[in-house]
């Protein structure tokens, strides 16, 4: 009862929130009377029940609670104004029409994951006006403490009111410009949910969940636009082969040893269609989210590992190392042309690139296929020198030991 | 509206020399095309001929000067502009139209206003 009534706060906190920046024009004002709000419904609903109209109520209370602040905040200059317009606000019944709730959003958005903003600030920012987590949680995702994540959301409440970054709809000419920086936050998001540099894996978030909540927040209100449908594909497509990631007993399971029927076949089925309605719509050139949700299309679209085609996914892999070159994409490049064309083509492909523990593990791998036992044990040693989460740890310590004993 | 201070960082050029002209002459052509919103402006000597001026202590202490810049750098302040503009979005439009932006850097600061 408890979580699906803070989720719901959560939910619809975020609405209400980026409503009321708009009406009090103040990023600061408006997330502490939505806080105050949201403690408000905590107090109350578990005693009264929740209100037939969860959002009227969160949004008739948060106006108080603002009220109530600019109030107390009475003596500071320049808030004169806006307390005289909340006084009018204030009057209101509540009920906001889901067309304007769409445009605030949407507004909220493209403020917190603003360009002139650091990529690290527009991730805490969408996690806490978005997402509505707290910043302790949110210094537990960025892998930072309480105090530095409350600093970097108070330089960047500051810095939106001081450089004056407007809260307004970017016009539809605009878009492109401005999508790949809202896209980017939600694809960082679920990458480090996804595969995250180091840990126990377990979060007090499920850092994963949030990404994909906030894509399908981002294609509900632009449901037109390739990108967002693209990174709603590419989340979908992976989130769905998640379950299979992990046996029983924590282990990781690589993808050639997956039980396929563990994969998710709903969001394999929904991933598949809106990346074609991606690509429908983009016509030209593929971007980067559609080459690598066309990738993880190609995996989940086959029954079994050997019946994957890997030249399609080596085609998809060049180009995306072509348009958007990282070292993960060059890695999994690799891999895809050792399968293809063998082993030798995939050792020749990482010479090419820069060491580190995954290349080691990759290595390893490909240098077992060709029987070099020891040598494969010692890329693992290699790759276990470096960080890796405990269970990525655990596996190629395993690893290690089976290339160890094949060593003789 | 809002003020924003438009920071040109680029090498560190004597706009005086004459192989400067042709550059200068684009600087001046910004500042012509948008007269409307550029309050102000100045383009600066280069850095060797900086003072760095400090007082020892507190206020009334002694003032100890030294000469030019700590290190060589690859980019230096060589002029600025105030901007009038709306919001940030807008200064970023017209700061995006300095010829420093492509041959250096603009740094874009908003400017307190007197309330």
């Amino acid at each position: 009862m408890h979580d699906t009534l803070a989720e719901t706060i959560r939910v619809e906190g975020t609405r209400i929130l980026a409503t009321l920046i708009r009406t009090v024009g103040d990023v600061q004002l408006a997330e502490d009377a939505v806080q105050e709000a949201a403690l408000a419904a905590l107090g109350a609903w578990p005693v009264t029940g929740v209100p037939p109209e969860p959002r009227a109520w969160l949004t008739v209370t948060a106006r108080r609670k603002a009220i109530d602040i600019v109030r107390r905040e009475r003596a500071r200059p320049g808030k004169e104004r806006a307390g005289l317009e909340l006084m009018e606000i204030g009057r209101s019944d509540g009920i906001v029409p889901d067309s304007v709730v769409r445009d605030d959003l949407l507004r909220l958005i493209f403020t917190c994951c603003h360009p002139a903003l650091s990529p690290p600030t527009r991730v805490a920012l969408a996690l806490r006006t978005l997402c509505g987590l707290s910043p302790a949680q949110i210094g537990g995702v960025l892998l930072t403490t309480e105090v530095a994540t409350n600093k970097r959301l108070t330089r960047a409440r500051q810095k939106i009111a001081a450089a004056r970054i407007p809260y307004r709809l970017p016009a539809d000419d605009e878009l492109p410009a401005r999508l790949p920086a809202v896209c980017s936050v939600i694809h960082s998001l679920y990458t480090s949910g996804h595969a995250p540099m180091e840990g126990e894996t377990a979060y007090d978030v499920d850092l994963c969940a949030e990404a994909v909540r906030l894509a399908e927040l981002l294609h509900e209100l632009l449901p037109d636009q390739p990108m967002p449908s693209a990174v709603l594909a590419l989340l979908l497509l992976t989130e769905a082969r998640r379950p299979a990631r992990l046996d029983e007993d924590g282990h990781v399971v690589t993808l050639d040893q997956q039980d396929r029927s563990r994969w998710d076949k709903q969001a394999i089925d929904r991933g598949i269609a809106m990346l074609n309605d991606s690509l429908l719509r983009s016509g030209r050139q593929a971007d980067a989210y559609q080459l690598q949700a066309a990738i993880a299309a190609e995996h989940a679209r086959v029954p079994s590992y050997s019946a994957t085609d890997w030249w399609e996914i080596v085609r998809l892999y060049e180009l995306l190392v072509s348009i958007a070159p990282s070292t993960s994409a060059h890695l999994a490049y690799a891999v895809a042309t050792a399968e293809a064309d063998g082993t030798a083509s995939g050792l020749a492909m990482l010479d090419e690139l820069p060491p580190s523990p995954r290349w080691h593990a990759v290595r390893a791998e490909l240098l077992a296929r060709d029987h070099r036992y020891a040598e494969a044990a010692e890329e693992l040693t290699r790759a276990l020198a470096g960080p890796a989460t405990d269970p990525e740890r655990a596996h190629r310590e395993r690893r290690r030991q089976v290339f160890l004993d094949l060593a003789g | 509206m809002a003020q924003y201070l438009a920071l040109t960082y680029t090498a560190d050029v004597d706009w005086w020399a004459p192989e400067q002209a042709s550059e200068l002459a684009e600087y001046r052509q910004f500042a012509l095309d948008h007269a409307g919103s550029v309050k102000a402006s100045a383009v600066l000597h280069p850095t060797p001929t900086a003072t760095v001026v400090r007082v020892e202590g507190a206020r009334g202490g002694k003032v100890v000067t030294t000469d030019g810049p700590y290190a060589e750098t690859k980019e230096a302040l060589t002029g600025y502009y105030l901007i009038e503009a709306e919001d940030l979005e807008a200064a970023i439009a017209v700061a995006a139209q300095i010829p420093a932006a492509w041959n250096g850097a603009v740094e874009v600061r908003p400017v307190i206003l007197a309330r």
